[in-house]
């Protein structure tokens, strides 16, 4: 069965652009979560699906709209959060819901666009072959840099004060968070749809944050956990003929709670000893 | 020439000043204690000194080819977050960051960081988590981090609150001998006794009003002797002091 599924050219294509999108998700999910910035990659999606809708209404190819577009618009949301005087959440939301309106709209003035469509909720089995090599040359990159910065994205997620004390420059760094998710948003959008990025950046983060205790470990747990969830979800999908992204969704879910489920455990087994020693 | 120069520098929080007017010089190899009450704006202080904030007026500058990255620091409160995945050891080597450009960690960046912990008595915490070690242990994990970065200036706020006595007392001992190696020590603490003993000058902030000068002078200062319950221990003061009852 599944050897049969992988003399299919499509297949094996989204598999490997499948693979990489998830792992570059699951790497900035973990420096997104825990700089409590999550709520921006669900922004950024909206922002991109808005962008795209344009670009589709002006019949402009619809990336090279869409990458600069959610670079500043990262940017942007970055700026608002850190600055502490406006309320970050709201503004998000404000700015993803604009762009989303914004995108909705244009489509109908349009005519209903069956592109649009596929953005919104994916549409991983139909990648050209162009569009995968773009996708692999940009999740490369991002994979890449992350590994160049990941000390200093370390350093700049605990304690942003003290690297900034100490003289890194804590602006710059977030720069590259802020343009590694756009990236990742961008490729992960034309994949998993803009309902459902946001789904493969958070997930993998919070599950391994359940059990792992080290930041070097959530990170290798993170990318693991999400390969292979993207993996199992792909399967089903095949199998069972369901959306793709949706599948991929579930999956994640599905380890998250089996991993919570551990966590509940061993915090109990723990207090059963710490209880039997003191009865002792 | 002097390291670092507060030229009448102004510092507060949404154009509201907190200190004003402040003029003093800190040289290479000083040991600074800052005192004063709770909310007279010593952390304030410190974080115009790092460039955390910027002062309202006059300029705070560097000297002596002190940079930045030359800077030790430990924090009255981080903003650490409660659920923060970290290592101690990971910890500890995020000090190391400020210098050198590579991506990796170095040899000898590993090794300061080894060193450190174990100055900080926390080698055996190593492999823990961070945020699951107690008050006391993650200020000598904060310690070990801003040793790291410390090449010419250490800054200290409050350092040994949550530390037993044992460890306080270490920790003296501990800044006492990097002072004598050549690093200039800014502390801020409410533990006046130790400051006279250690300090070679006090930085007195009150609320409209500040001292800046050497232990000795402060200690004849009317604010120092409004502000201790000690007598000066110094031989001219105990002669007079017996000479007067
Ligand atoms: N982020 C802030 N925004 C506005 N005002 C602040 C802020 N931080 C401190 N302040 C105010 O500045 C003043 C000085 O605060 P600071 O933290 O410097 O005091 P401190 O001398 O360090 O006190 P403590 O001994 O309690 O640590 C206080 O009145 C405080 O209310
Ligand atoms: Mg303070």
């Amino acid at each position: 069965m599944i050897a049969e599924m992988f003399t299919y050219n499509f297949i094996i294509r989204a598999f490997v652009v499948g693979i990489l999108v998830s792992l570059c998700a699951s790497l900035l999910g973990v420096t997104l979560v825990l700089k409590r910035y999550s709520m921006i990659g669900d922004g950024l999606s909206h922002v991109g699906f808005g962008a795209l809708a344009v670009a589709a209404a002006l019949n402009i190819a619809p990336l090279e709209v869409a990458v600069p577009v959610i670079v500043i618009a990262a940017f942007l949301l970055l700026r608002i959060s850190e600055n502490s005087k406006i309320n970050g959440d709201a503004a998000i939301a404000i700015i993803s819901s604009t762009a989303l309106a914004i995108g909705v709209f244009t489509a109908s003035l349009s005519g209903i666009n069956t592109d649009l469509n596929s953005y919104l909720f994916g549409s991983i089995l139909a990648t050209s072959n162009s569009d995968a090599i773009m996708c692999v040359i940009l999740a490369v990159i991002v994979i890449v840099m992350y590994f160049i910065f990941y000390n200093k994205i370390f350093a700049v997620t605990f304690d942003e004060n003290f690297a900034r004390a100490t003289g890194l420059k804590p602006s710059i760094y977030n720069m590259v968070i802020a343009l590694l998710t756009a990236l990742t948003i961008v490729i992960g959008m034309r994949i998993m749809g803009t309902l459902l990025i946001s789904a493969l950046i958070i997930f993998p983060a919070i599950t391994s944050m359940r059990l792992c205790k080290r930041f070097k470990s959530v990170i290798v747990c993170s990318g693991i956990l999400s390969v292979i969830c993207f993996f199992a979800g792909m399967l089903i999908s095949y199998n069972y003929d369901t959306p793709t992204g949706a599948s991929v969704v579930l999956t994640n879910c599905a380890a998250f709670l089996v991993f919570w489920l551990i966590s509940i455990v061993k915090v109990k087994i723990t207090k059963s000893k710490t209880i039997r020693h003191i009865n002792l | 020439m002097s390291l670092i120069k507060f030229a009448d520098v102004s510092i507060g929080y949404e154009g509201v000043n907190v200190l004003s007017n402040l003029s003093f010089e800190i040289n290479a190899g000083d040991y600074l204690c800052i005192v004063g009450e709770n909310g007279s704006g010593k952390t304030t202080l410190m974080k115009s000194m790092l460039g955390l904030i910027s002062p309202i007026s006059g300029t705070i500058s560097f000297n002596d080819g002190l940079k930045q990255n030359h800077i030790g620091y430990l924090p009255q409160q981080s903003k650490i977050q409660k659920d923060f995945p970290a290592s101690v050891y990971e910890v500890v080597l995020s000090g190391c960051l400020s210098k050198g450009f590579l991506p990796f960690y170095s040899k000898f960046q590993k090794k300061t960081a080894f060193d450190n912990m174990q100055k900080a008595g926390i080698s055996d915490l190593k492999n823990k988590c961070f945020r699951e070690l107690s008050g006391g242990q993650q200020q000598r994990a904060l310690l070990a981090r801003a040793l790291c970065s410390t090449e010419k200036l250490l800054i200290l706020d409050e350092p040994i609150t949550g530390l037993d006595p044992i460890a306080a007392q270490e920790l003296y001992t501990l800044i006492k001998q990097l002072n004598h190696n050549g690093i200039t020590v800014i502390m801020v603490t409410h533990d006046v006794n130790a400051a006279i003993v250690n300090a070679s000058h006090i930085l007195h902030l009150e609320k409209e009003t500040y001292f800046y000068g050497t232990t000795h002078t402060y200690l004849h200062s009317d604010i120092g002797k409004r502000f201790l319950v000690t007598d000066c221990p110094c031989d001219n003061c105990q002669k007079n002091h017996r000479g007067g009852v």
